[in-house]
């Protein structure tokens, strides 16, 4: 891999440059070392980064133009050795600098400071990227399959010869109807613990159950699919589904929607906690001062205050529920069907796209294809919860600072 | 006006008391009970939360605690030169040549004599059901050993061989004579033999090491497979993203942090990443396969991938963190080295942030600790591959192909054999213990170093 020998090169090049551009600073000051504008580590410094810099641009354009198709992979040895020369012009332009007046530490500043700015930029570029590769995939899915058909289409049959039915609406139906039960579980299991917390739990109970909560927010999404798969599942089966006969099936919108559910009581918990929290405790000596016993307090006072925050926290759940993969893959099922039957086994939009993306695929065909728009249908609609929850929570902050 | 209320006749005034004030009336009773009622909900939701957390934890340690443990049959072989070794000169690259299929010979002979030896007569026992007591697996152990060292052809070595995954089964009480009855994979007869040789000590059931360094195995043989490409892929991916992740987030925080002008481009910047923080897990997993295999061309199922998509995964949480640990130093200590002549960033970078240190390794520890639980991403890059081979040392093994823990766990749910499940556990067991390990680091850490100001 000449790519990683290059990198190191420069690397030890840099290195190289501290050395000599300390050494070369105590010889440029003469006997008194306070006659320089920077302290000499800082002139190291500045030839370490002037060495280092080029190469690695050199680098990362070779890299660009190597995906881009421009540059072929017999390419790697001249980069490597047109990025170790960058390496030694910089290394020289940056000794050539050093004297008493060079301000160094200025210059190290500059260029440390353009780097930390670089870094904060990969956030921006991270979601260009998700859009990026979201449209422009999602842009030829449509080319080969007509859009209404996926968006109204209420069947979802793809078949390997073509000709394949792909309408999202199956899949969504499925999706909310999980996310649906999963919130029906945790909001009042995860309100009413917060609200325990907050206003009645002593001290003691409080430091066991907290991190109690918090152990099942550090739980793996995968741990909560074995468990669905293996335990509620058939539970459920042979407990509700067959004796009721509303079904046979050991994966079903009930498995996935109750462990989903679980997992999603520590969200809810520790999101309404916060905004419990932060009433104002004043509104509660009101109440009750005025004769209220706590519950009513909660009820008609507290709650009503923190209602937007805690609206926003559902939302934050909701958007954590549609996106939420392992638990459906393993508890839900892959029959795309639209039935009000929660102990029937559905699909739901991660689910299908883990199924389309996996295993041999051929990036032309639609059937592909169609996970980068469901990928793209998720994205939206999670970013559009998550804005909304945002705001909410964002206003409601202020609300009382 | 106040007397307003005193004008009115008492008996007009709903819900004014007129018996004891120690007496409880309805009304007060009625409220009492509403409060004892709201109390118990609170409790009750506790309660169903602490139960769904230890069922939770009990069945999969239950479920878990058999992988690691495993039978094993010992059994003299008699490892017959004419066959492992035709053109007797010992050398090892002949005897590559000699399939495994030979070496089942060999040992399906060892358990025939051993069985004799023993004198075990089991009526209906066939000849099947005595060659499908060990594993398959076994004979591949043996070549493996012989290959390693040629001078014990001819010889007669004791082998610890490991059986078959129904026999294991019975042991730990997943198989039953009835389930036997109805399987065509084994038979009551069989696990009678068994339970003859484990009562003579020849079986044994045992701490399995090797489900921590093994490969995967392939379907027919559950008792072979192991996490150990896995642990090893996963160790991978948690090295990518810390030599990654770490430097960016902290870099990306301080600026945020200490430098960022209140402008447009810096809002935008701060929106996006508590966006980014709330973008379901497979958005990324697509993103990893359009960008670093499709349009970068790197490996599937590389380490490198899935620890790039990690990163990227990670990086929201790390520096939302760390702009918080950096938002707990107190400003007099940034004023305090302003004032005796540090520039902005000397006072950042020699007080605050190392002041802000614990704070950001306990972030960047559930950071990672997150990653590596993460499945979704994971099995769009391809890791849900069947992957036997070790990937390399660094840095090379981070293009070969490798698995994941929590991969590892999605593939074995997804075989029919039910041993599969058992090992699955066994994996979320390993898992959970790194992610145990971590956070108690992550708490230690907080405890030792914090400081309030």
């Amino acid at each position: 891999m000449p790519l990683s020998w290059a990198i190191f090169a420069s690397f030890l090049l840099a290195a190289a440059g501290y050395i000599i551009g300390r050494s070369r600073a105590f010889a440029s000051a003469g006997p008194d070392v306070r006659k320089l504008h920077s302290r000499p580590t800082y002139h190291g410094y500045s030839v370490a980064l002037t060495a280092l810099f080029p190469p690695l641009a050199v680098l990362a354009l070779a890299g660009l133009l190597r995906m881009a198709g421009v540059l072929s992979a017999e390419a790697g040895p001249v980069v490597g050795l047109l990025a170790l020369g960058a390496g030694v012009v910089g290394l020289g332009l940056g000794v050539t600098r050093i004297g008493q007046q060079f301000q160094a530490r200025n210059a190290v500043e500059r260029m440390v400071l353009g780097l930390l700015m670089l870094c904060s930029l990969i956030a921006i570029v991270t979601t260009a990227g998700i859009v990026l590769s979201l449209v422009f995939e999602t842009g030829r899915f449509f080319q080969v399959y007509d859009w209404r058909t996926f968006f109204f289409g209420t069947e979802w049959t793809p078949r390997f010869q073509g000709n394949s039915q792909l309408g999202i609406v199956p899949l969504l139906w499925g999706t909310l109807y999980i996310s649906f039960i999963a919130l029906l579980v945790a909001v009042p299991i995860g309100l009413f613990a917060a609200i325990y917390m907050s206003e009645y739990a002593s001290g003691r109970v409080r430091s066991i159950v907290k991190p109690a909560i918090e152990i099942l927010a550090g739980i793996p999404t995968i741990v909560y699919g074995l468990f669905a798969l293996i335990t509620v599942g058939p539970l459920l089966r042979d407990y509700f589904a067959q004796p009721l006969g509303l079904g046979n099936s050991g994966s079903s919108v009930l498995t996935a929607g109750l462990v989903m559910g679980i997992m999603l009581i520590p969200f809810v918990s520790s999101l309404s906690d916060d905004i419990i929290n932060a009433v104002p405790q004043s509104l509660r000596d009101g109440a009750l001062g005025l004769g209220s016993t706590p519950s009513e307090t909660v009820r008609q006072v507290v709650l009503p205050a923190a209602l937007p925050g805690i609206v926003g926290a559902v939302l934050l759940a909701a958007s954590r529920a549609i996106g939420e993969t392992m638990i459906v893959v393993l508890g839900a099922g892959a029959a795309a069907q639209m039935s009000l039957n929660p102990l029937e086994a559905m699909t739901t939009i991660t689910v299908k796209i883990v199924s389309q993306l996996t295993g041999d695929s051929d990036f032309n065909s639609p059937e592909t294809l169609v996970a980068f728009a469901l990928g793209l249908t998720l994205f939206v609609i999670t970013l559009a919860l998550n804005v909304v929850a945002l705001y909410i929570v964002r206003k409601y902050r202020e609300q009382y600072e | 006006m106040t007397d307003l209320p005193l004008s009115q006749p008492a008996a007009a005034m709903p819900g004014r008391r007129t018996g004891s004030l120690l007496a409880q009336d309805d009304r007060t009773r009625r409220r009492n009970a509403a409060e004892s009622r709201f109390r118990l909900y609170g409790v009750i939701a506790i309660a169903i939360s602490m139960i769904a957390l230890v069922v939770l934890l009990a069945t999969i340690l239950t479920g878990g605690a058999g992988a690691f443990r495993q039978t094993y049959l010992n059994i003299p072989v008699t490892l017959d030169a004419e066959v492992l070794d035709p053109n007797g000169n010992r050398d090892p690259a002949e005897m590559a040549k000699v399939l495994t299929l030979a070496y089942g010979r060999v040992l399906d002979a060892a358990v025939d004599g051993t069985i004799a030896r023993h004198g075990i007569q089991i009526e209906g026992l066939s000849e099947a059901d005595i060659d499908g007591l060990i594993s398959r697996e076994a004979s591949a152990q043996v070549r493996d050993r012989v290959l390693a060292n040629p001078e014990l052809v001819g010889q007669t070595v004791e082998f610890d061989v490991l059986v078959g995954g129904r026999i294991d089964g019975y042991f730990k009480g997943r198989v039953t004579m009835d389930s036997a009855e109805r399987d065509s994979n084994t038979s009551p007869q069989q696990l009678m033999l068994a339970q003859e040789l484990a009562d003579r000590g020849e079986m044994v059931t045992r701490f399995n090491w090797n489900f921590l360094t093994n490969a995967d195995a392939s379907d027919q043989r559950p008792e072979a497979a192991g996490v150990g490409v896995a642990i090893l892929g996963s160790l991978y991916m948690m090295l990518v993203v810390l030599v990654l992740s770490v430097p960016i987030g902290v870099a990306a925080s301080i600026y945020l942090e200490e430098f960022a002008p209140k402008n447009r481009l810096t809002d935008i910047i701060e929106v996006n990443i508590s966006n980014l923080a709330a973008v379901p897990s497979i958005v990324f997993g697509i993103l990893g396969l359009a960008a670093f295999i499709n349009f970068a061309g790197l490996p599937q199922s590389a380490p490198i991938v899935g620890g790039l998509v990690l990163t990227l995964m990670t990086l929201p949480t790390i520096i939302i963190s760390t702009r918080a640990a950096l938002k707990a130093v107190p400003p007099s200590i940034r004023d305090a080295a302003l004032g005796v002549g540090a520039s902005k960033m000397q006072s950042v970078f020699h007080h605050v942030l190392p002041l802000a240190m614990p704070g950001i390794l306990t972030g960047t520890i559930i950071g990672l600790a997150q990653a590596l639980g993460e499945t979704a991403p994971l099995l769009l890059i391809g890791m849900v591959a069947f992957v036997r081979n070790f990937p390399d040392g660094l840095p090379g093994g981070l293009m070969d192909p490798a698995s994941a823990l929590p991969v590892q766990v999605f593939n074995w749910t997804q075989r029919s054999d039910p041993a599969f499940i058992e090992r699955a556990s066994g994996a979320i067991i390993v898992l959970l213990i790194f992610l145990l390990c971590m956070n108690l680091l992550a708490i230690w850490l907080r405890r030792r170093f914090e400081r309030r100001w």
